[in-house]
């Protein structure tokens, strides 16, 4: 029995890292290191300490064609998103939204209830005494304004999310305290490892390094 | 006789008691992203419990007990344990909702009007101002549950559907009051915890021990300060801020409105409103003084919340105490312009009758002694400032006072005249709503960061960068005013 296992044991194809598959050719080994990082490769990302080359960083990989790439930070970073070229405009039309809603039903539920659903007559003011539900109908507004832009905020921003590739990175610990991340994700179009590897060398970041999935 | 002269009498008074390390910058020199980020979660995560806060935090649960056994009580044997009656069916119970939610007033100055005017100095301070809104809340919360006398049907403020067909009087200011607070306690929740999403994701990343980098890893929700996050999240704050503002001087005017509505002599008033409004900051920046002195001892924040922030708190209680001093002004020339015999004898027993002593020590401690702080020496000593505040914080409880009870015993018609005495279960739940504040506050002094990091660093940040030209006229006024120009209280770089 031992002897069979000895004997199938390599055709087995094992993870890189596994310490049994270095039987092979050279050629071998790199075509399977490619595969496997094709797969395992998130990203590659760049460690800055100021917020200036962080910016230049992000504007020449835009120049360079990458579109997929994120910055992590410790604070937000004026100027940021233009660099990147991200564009977003969601809030504040979700939230202008969610007011109008919140508008609408407050003032709705006080028109309904003392006009029809419970119809009192108050000191002899009408039915439809706008001026009474102006306050309700403000706070109404303002409540589901904030609702909608917090709730979509984290919504938006898929959060919670407990999990990311960017916490397998060793040191990333330091983007909410005083470093500067730039990460050209492996899902960009123009991704090639080596050229991208090659291209965030060229920032002057501190370091780059490989981001695991 | 030699004339006395603003001058003369600030060069007699005692010379601040300023210490080597202060400063009057916002930030203290040398900070950086780093240090401001250690200093204020080390407060946190490294800080051993120390002695005082733990004997402080024992003396607060003392006072939340008998929270719980006022509140309690209420709730079992009804309001009848109060001092309430007939006549003055509001007493201590408005007067405590009135003045906590006042206090919580401050808060949303600092963290949404001051952000709107680019007040960059209000960074160090809101995060815990925020905190003291929020537990200023609960508490007002407290007494107004408690109020409503049956606490079974207290769900009947709500539009909620029920079997008896029957809908809240959405007429009515007291119930604008339940939207108002209601919304005003949810948004200021909302506000504190996005504030706090990057800040706890700095703490999950700094702490070491496996259950507490849990905690803050749930409670920050994964947050990784993502650019695309960070874009929508200053959207969303900046948009806060903006609805905040009008919030909170809704808030205010509605509860205004629960007296001006009223025929009640000494609450039919059109000023109400702004002067509500300013009544409550002031006590709000007295409870942020309160707080903010020891605070910064305590955790040795004092290159954090600086000199400067302390002052520009004083300035803020000089001018909302002058809104206020106007207040009462219009208050006795209403009175009197109306015509209105009712409205004549009001102002007449405001001051001379039974309750005279409290309106005139509301004008004591309200108009006259915040004059002080227009000396700058003593803005800037700490024991004056503390001991302002103090004054001032019980002013605007006397003020609370003097329109409500004061009001109510000397209505319209002399029949129901009747006093007022507090009783034990009065100031029970007032002592014990102490309790809770303190403990929530000393609870979130030690869980989550007294102030906000992500801002903070921000503003170091901008400061290495630009401080050099800002600072020619961001501080450059120490000797302005009334002040001498001692060479011990100038700050050295103006």
């Amino acid at each position: 029995m031992a002897q069979h296992v000895e004997k199938s044991s390599p055709d087995i194809e094992f993870p890189i890292g596994f310490g049994i598959n270095n039987r092979g050719a050279d050629l071998r080994a790199a075509e399977i290191d490619r595969a496997q990082r094709k797969h395992s490769v998130w990203g590659i990302t760049a460690e800055f300490d100021e917020t200036d080359p962080l910016l230049n960083a992000a504007r020449a990989a835009r120049k360079a064609g990458y579109t997929r790439m994120d910055a992590y930070t410790p604070m937000p970073v004026e100027g940021l998103s233009d660099a990147i070229g991200y564009r977003n405009k969601q809030m504040p039309a979700l939230m202008f939204c969610g007011g109008l809603l919140g508008c609408s039903l407050g003032y709705f539920i006080q028109w309904y209830s003392l006009g029809y659903g419970y119809a009192l007559n108050h000191g002899g003011r009408p039915y439809h005494s706008w001026p009474n539900f102006i306050v309700i109908t403000f706070e109404c507004t303002i409540l589901f304004t904030a609702l909608t832009g917090v709730f979509g905020m984290l919504i938006l921003n898929g959060l919670p999310t407990l999990y990311h590739p960017m916490f397998n990175l060793e040191g990333f610990e330091r983007h909410s305290q005083d470093r500067f991340f730039l990460t050209i994700e492996a899902r960009d179009k123009n991704f090639d490892f080596e050229k991208t590897l090659a291209f965030m060398r060229t920032m002057g970041a501190l370091r780059v390094e490989v981001v695991e999935k | 006789m030699a004339v006395i002269t603003p001058r003369e009498i600030s060069r007699r008074l005692p010379s601040p008691v300023v210490d080597a390390d202060e400063t009057f910058d916002v930030v203290g020199k040398g900070n950086t992203l780093a240090t401001v980020t250690e200093k204020i979660s080390d407060a946190v995560l490294r800080d051993r419990l120390r002695p005082g806060w733990v004997i402080f935090l024992g003396f607060a649960l003392l006072l939340l007990a008998t929270l719980g056994v006022a509140f309690g009580g209420i709730l079992v044997m009804g309001v009848g344990l109060w001092g309430i009656n007939n006549s003055v069916g509001w007493g201590f119970d408005i007067i405590n909702f009135v003045w906590w939610i006042g206090i919580g007033h401050a808060g949303t100055l600092i963290s949404a009007i001051l952000l709107l005017v680019h007040q960059n100095w209000r960074t160090s301070i809101n995060r815990f101002a925020e905190a003291m809104t929020i537990f200023a809340v609960f508490c007002a919360g407290l007494f107004v549950l408690s109020h409503v006398g049956r606490h079974q049907y207290a769900y009947w403020l709500f539009p909620l559907p029920n079997s008896m067909g029957m809908w809240p009087q959405f007429r009515s200011p007291l119930e604008w009051d339940v939207f108002a607070v209601s919304t005003y306690a949810t948004v200021s929740i909302l506000f504190w915890y996005v504030g706090l999403i990057p800040d706890l994701a700095t703490l999950r990343d700094r702490a070491v021990r496996p259950y507490v980098k849990r905690f803050y890893g749930i409670a920050s929700l994964g947050w990784r300060g993502s650019n695309q996050h960070w874009h929508r999240y200053m959207a969303v704050y900046l948009i806060l801020a903006g609805i905040s503002t009008p919030l909170v001087l809704s808030v205010h005017s509605t509860i205004s409105f629960d007296f001006a509505f009223s025929q009640v002599p000494g609450w039919h008033a059109t000023v109400f409103p702004p002067y509500f409004v300013a009544g409550a900051l002031v006590g709000g920046f007295a409870m942020v003084l309160i707080l903010a002195i020891p605070l910064r001892e305590m955790f040795n924040l004092k290159d954090l919340i600086t000199m400067r922030h302390l002052e520009n708190c004083a300035k803020i209680l000089v001018c909302t105490t002058i809104f206020v001093s106007y207040g009462y002004a219009m208050e006795a020339w209403t009175a009197y312009y109306s015509g209105s015999i009712d409205e004549r004898f009001m102002a007449w027993n405001r001051a001379f009758g039974q309750y005279g002593w409290s309106y005139w020590s509301l004008l004591f401690c309200n108009a006259v002694v915040p004059q002080l702080l227009w000396f700058r020496k003593i803005r800037t000593n700490l024991v004056w400032l503390y001991f302002i505040s103090v004054v001032l914080s019980i002013g605007m409880w006397l003020e609370r006072w003097v329109i409500i009870v004061v009001s109510l015993t000397r209505t319209m018609l002399p029949s129901t005249w009747h006093g007022y005495t507090p009783t034990g279960w009065d100031w029970a739940q007032y002592i014990g709503t102490f309790g809770l504040f303190l403990t929530c506050f000393l609870l979130f002094c030690r869980i989550l960061p007294v102030i906000a990091m992500a801002e903070m660093r921000e503003l170091v940040h901008h400061e290495m960068h630009h401080g050099a030209h800002d600072h020619g006229h961001d501080s450059a006024e120490p000797n302005g005013g009334f002040s001498g120009s001692d060479p011990s209280v100038a700050p050295a770089h103006a």
